[in-house]
């Protein structure tokens, strides 16, 4: 240190200073908070532009939106979400018990096979199981046969277009968010204190209501706020089947009336329903350490099952995976084959394809990389801003899509302004609609709702580094950039590919977010299945509804190798 | 005991350091400088303050007050990696994801290729694991990866080297080995280094000197002999062992104990003291002799044992090492003896 720096620095007066890991560098640490202002900036406008652009709705819409979408709507929403909760928790629960308590032949291979119904998106099981068991479909066809009936009169199941359909079907894809944090608690961390219960010589009922559910119940919350999430981000399984929920409210008063402060009305009604899914897994994560007394981890004594007993568990186990799966994905199989053998492949797939991998593909570079960085940051330049900034950026997840895509309106028309403002001064003509016509809204769309997937797998993977391994570089010689580059990176970067494949994944199978905000005349594989399904022609949808399934199957086939790591990863999302 | 010459300007010089954690006090006014070629010790509980004193000279952790200066120089605003500061991690830190030799070299980035690579294999070879250059840290022993370590933190010719309770992983066996090794290379090539240690044997056997620490401040600084034989607090002469101790009053600048009064210049008249003493420094003495004991019990320990020792004036047993062939057991009558110079003297009610 030179003596004119010295004497800039006022070393001899005690001044406070923020506390914890060495801060050094300012300028660098200035440069780190403008950028995640910026970041957290981009992740709060659609809300501001939300309230905003409710608010500029004149008060003339509200007694009719009070009189006769809300009450409904708010109603459906509220039986849709207990209803799927309420299954999405016995279903996920009971299957976590029963792989994790009994011994019973194929017991392994069901464990895996639970988390199937994963890879298939809401409204892809809607949208199979409507032609499935359509009146004049397969099943029905197939049941009048056997039971002697002629006409499709005679003979008609529950109608699968309503509520109670909707939650069935809901709940039989959106349990393994359940399962798997359930699971690995009981597999994991529950395991001593189960057998201390046995060990006490209760039943094994008593010791599953008594020791293992309580035990559970924040892994099971945890699971079912992520379960309610996805339900409340779902908008085709809800229209397909006829359910005017909030979410389809807030689509249908954008694109059928083009009233924005109407749509923004609604959805701020909906994000109180967010903000209490939001409270209710912060609540799950902070009673994580809850059930941490095991010394180490270690896995549960089996109970082992013979006869028909195994048969029944194993049974009662598949119940899921073949509602939740194989029925659907058979079917996605069969009718794509009949599909493609009687008329070809659909003429635009190529494109779709195209299309869908260009934008999730931009998005999930943009989302690792800034994942990545937000995540690392803090551990570089600790500053007051850290953690909580990691927190902010991570809020997009909880934002169904559909609100998401309205929210982001008006900042991006906005933005568009500007842009195409300057460009014309610049060069006297400038695009219209840079962001909103080229699907750069789309990417940043898929960029808010997935950070928090690429930011908490970045952050896990950090996290099982050391926090000497990182001090080592630094003491070595080296300075906080080639740190990261040449200690954290390489240690990090498989977090950071399979945070990469999850937001893939889920940009893919977004759907109304890509409804919304897609380029005119821009389809992508969701949005085509989607269009078809409006018009009532499934079958030409099956190809593409059948290649998300396949690439929604990419990281399942993943989880299933690592056993209980995306209940780490979705453990560790801030 | 001290190798170096004290006329030299010290290497480490730190004055008033401070540093809080919220409401605690991690650091609390630490003075203290080191000599080049001087082996410290920071000895203390854990909780104390050491590994965050040791962090503060690393650059790792910013303090609230005071300075640190490195050979004259404060480095109050350099970041860890300009301090030319080595730090010998308690985990060891090696990069799992590069080899043995990648790993000491991974400090020498400054060197050309080819000057890297030898002073990477002569700091190898120097700790003998020349062998193992091209493998992993996780194909290593628990000694061997303390000696990579060691050699990584070697490699760039530190001018001071702070090792954080560098033996602690280590089983007991493989400890006194590394430890006497690790210590002979220190010693051979002049390594200025600060020792974090909880155990005080540990830090006798190492260290020229030793601070000891106690909730972020030094109690006592000195050579080992200075704090095992003039410690300046019951909880210095705690710290070294157990002791043997009787309350009393002083009166007339002496404190009456069962081996009769002892001077205690320091205290004022009236004033509750506490005498103690190391149980070896009471000596067995023929019966007749000294203050009458009776022996209540023995306990075998091999090569000593420990005789529990009943005398009047004691509330409790005194628990007296004799040699292992010592043939006095429970019952027998004993005398005892102590040295006016090995009983320490403190003011009741401080610690």
């Amino acid at each position: 240190m030179t003596g004119a720096a010295q004497a800039l620095d006022a070393e001899d007066l005690p001044t406070p200073r923020p506390k914890g890991r060495a801060t050094r560098l300012r300028p660098r640490t200035f440069a780190w908070t403008v950028a995640a202002l910026v970041l957290a900036a981009l992740v709060l406008s659609p809300v501001a532009s939300l309230v905003r652009a409710a608010a500029l709705g004149d008060g003339a819409l509200w007694p009719h939106l009070l009189a006769h979408v809300l009450p409904r709507a708010v109603w459906d929403t509220g039986l849709l979400l207990a209803g799927v909760g309420a299954l999405v928790v016995v279903l996920g629960t009971g299957a976590a018990w029963l792989v994790s308590a009994y011994a019973f032949p194929g017991r392994r291979w069901l464990e895996a096979a639970l988390l199937l119904p994963m890879a298939v998106p809401t409204y892809i099981v809607a949208y199979a199981y409507l032609d499935l068991l359509h009146p004049i479909g397969p099943v029905q066809t197939a049941l009048r046969g056997w039971l002697g009936y002629a006409r499709p009169r005679d003979f008609v199941l529950p109608e699968l277009r309503s509520l109670p359909g909707c939650i069935l079907l809901l709940g039989f894809v959106l349990y393994p968010y359940v399962y798997l944090p359930t699971r690995a608690l009981f597999l994991m961390q529950a395991a001593n204190l189960i057998e201390a219960g046995r060990m006490l010589g209760r039943a094994p009922s008593a010791v599953f209501l008594r020791v293992a559910l309580p035990l559970a119940r924040p892994a099971i919350a945890l699971g079912a706020s992520l379960a309610l999430m996805e339900a409340l981000n779902d908008i085709g399984a809800a229209e397909f089947l006829g359910v005017r929920t909030l979410t389809v409210q807030v689509y249908a008063t954008w694109v059928n009336r083009s009233d924005l402060p109407g749509a923004a009305q609604i959805a701020l009604v909906m994000l109180v329903a967010v903000l209490a899914l939001v409270a209710i897994e912060r609540w799950a994560r902070r009673g994580r350490g809850f059930a941490g007394t095991a010394q180490r981890p270690r896995a549960l004594a089996r109970r082992a099952l013979q006869g028909w007993r195994a048969g029944a568990a194993l049974a009662l186990g598949l119940v899921p995976v073949a509602i939740g799966f194989l029925i659907p994905a058979t079917y996605l199989c069969r009718a794509a084959f009949a599909r493609v053998t009687r008329m070809g492949w659909p003429e635009t797939i190529l494109a779709e394809i195209g299309h869908t991998v260009l934008y999730a593909g931009l998005a999930t570079g943009l989302a690792a990389g800034i994942g990545f960085l937000v995540a690392a940051g803090p551990r570089l330049l600790p500053g007051p801003f850290g953690r909580g900034m990691i927190r902010v950026t991570s809020l997009g997840y909880a934002l169904p899509g559909a609100i998401l895509a309205i929210g982001l309106l008006g900042p991006l028309a906005l933005a568009d302004t500007i842009l195409s403002d300057v460009l014309t001064r610049l060069f006297g003509v400038a695009p219209a609609l840079i962001g909103l016509g080229t699907g750069g809204a789309l990417v940043i769309a898929y960029l808010i709702r997935f950070l928090a997937v690429g930011t908490g797998t970045c952050e896990a993977g950090l996290a099982r580094i050391p926090p000497s391994l990182p001090d080592a570089g630094r003491m070595l010689g080296r300075g906080p950039a080639a740190t990261l580059a040449r200690v954290q990176w390489p240690l990090a970067w498989p977090a950071v590919l399979s945070g990469a494949l999850l937001v893939f994944v889920d940009c893919v199978k977004e759907l109304p977010a890509t409804l919304l905000l897609r380029p005119l005349n821009v389809e992508t594989l969701a949005t085509h299945l989607y269009g078809e399904a409006a018009r009532g022609t499934y079958e030409d949808g099956t190809v593409a509804a059948l290649l998300i399934v396949l690439v929604g199957l990419v990281p399942v086939v993943v989880l299933m190798r690592l056993g209980t790591w995306r209940a780490a990863a979705a453990t560790t999302r801030p | 005991m001290t190798r170096t010459d004290p006329a030299l300007p010290p290497r480490l010089e730190m004055r008033g350091l401070g540093l809080r954690f919220g409401a605690v006090r991690a650091l609390d006014g630490i003075d203290l400088a080191v000599r080049p070629g001087e082996i410290v010790a920071l000895l203390g509980d854990s909780g104390c303050g050491k590994s965050t004193l040791l962090r503060t000279i690393a650059g790792l952790e910013r303090p609230d007050r005071g300075t640190v200066r490195l050979d004259g120089a404060d480095v109050g605003g350099v970041p860890p990696e300009a301090r030319g500061v080595g730090l010998m991690f308690q985990d060891y830190a090696l990069f799992p994801h590069l080899t043995v030799a990648e790993n000491v070299r991974f400090g020498l980035h400054a060197h050309p290729g080819k000057a890297a690579r030898a002073v990477a294999t002569a700091r190898l070879q120097q700790v003998g694991l020349a062998d193992r250059e091209a493998g992993y840290p996780g194909t290593l022993s628990g000694g061997e990866s303390q000696r990579v370590a060691l050699a990584r933190a070697l490699a760039p010719g530190p001018r001071i080297l702070l090792l954080d309770e560098p033996f602690s992983n280590l089983d007991r066996r493989t400890r006194d080995r590394v430890r006497s090794d690790t210590l002979d290379l220190l010693r051979e090539t002049g390594t200025t280094t600060i020792l974090v240690t909880h155990d005080p044997e540990e830090a006798l056997g190492f260290a020229d000197r030793i601070a000891l620490m106690r909730a972020g401040r030094i109690v006592q600084v000195g050579t080992g002999d200075d704090l095992y034989r003039r410690p300046i607090s019951r909880f210095a002469a705690r710290f070294f062992g157990d002791l043997v101790e009787v309350t009393g009053t002083c009166r007339a600048g002496h404190v009456a104990t069962p081996f009769g009064a002892c001077p205690a210049p320091d205290l004022p008249e009236g004033a509750g003291a506490v005498a103690c003493w190391r149980p070896e420094a009471i000596r067995l003495a023929p019966v007749g002799e000294g203050l009458p004991g009776r022996v209540v019990g023995r306990r075998f320990l091999g090569a000593t044992a420990i005789l529990a020792v009943e005398a009047a004036g004691f509330d409790a047993s005194l628990p007296l090492p004799v040699s292992g062939t010592d043939g006095r057991g429970p019952g027998d009558a004993v005398g005892l003896r102590c040295d006016e110079a090995s009983t320490f003297i403190f003011a009741d009610g401080m610690d």
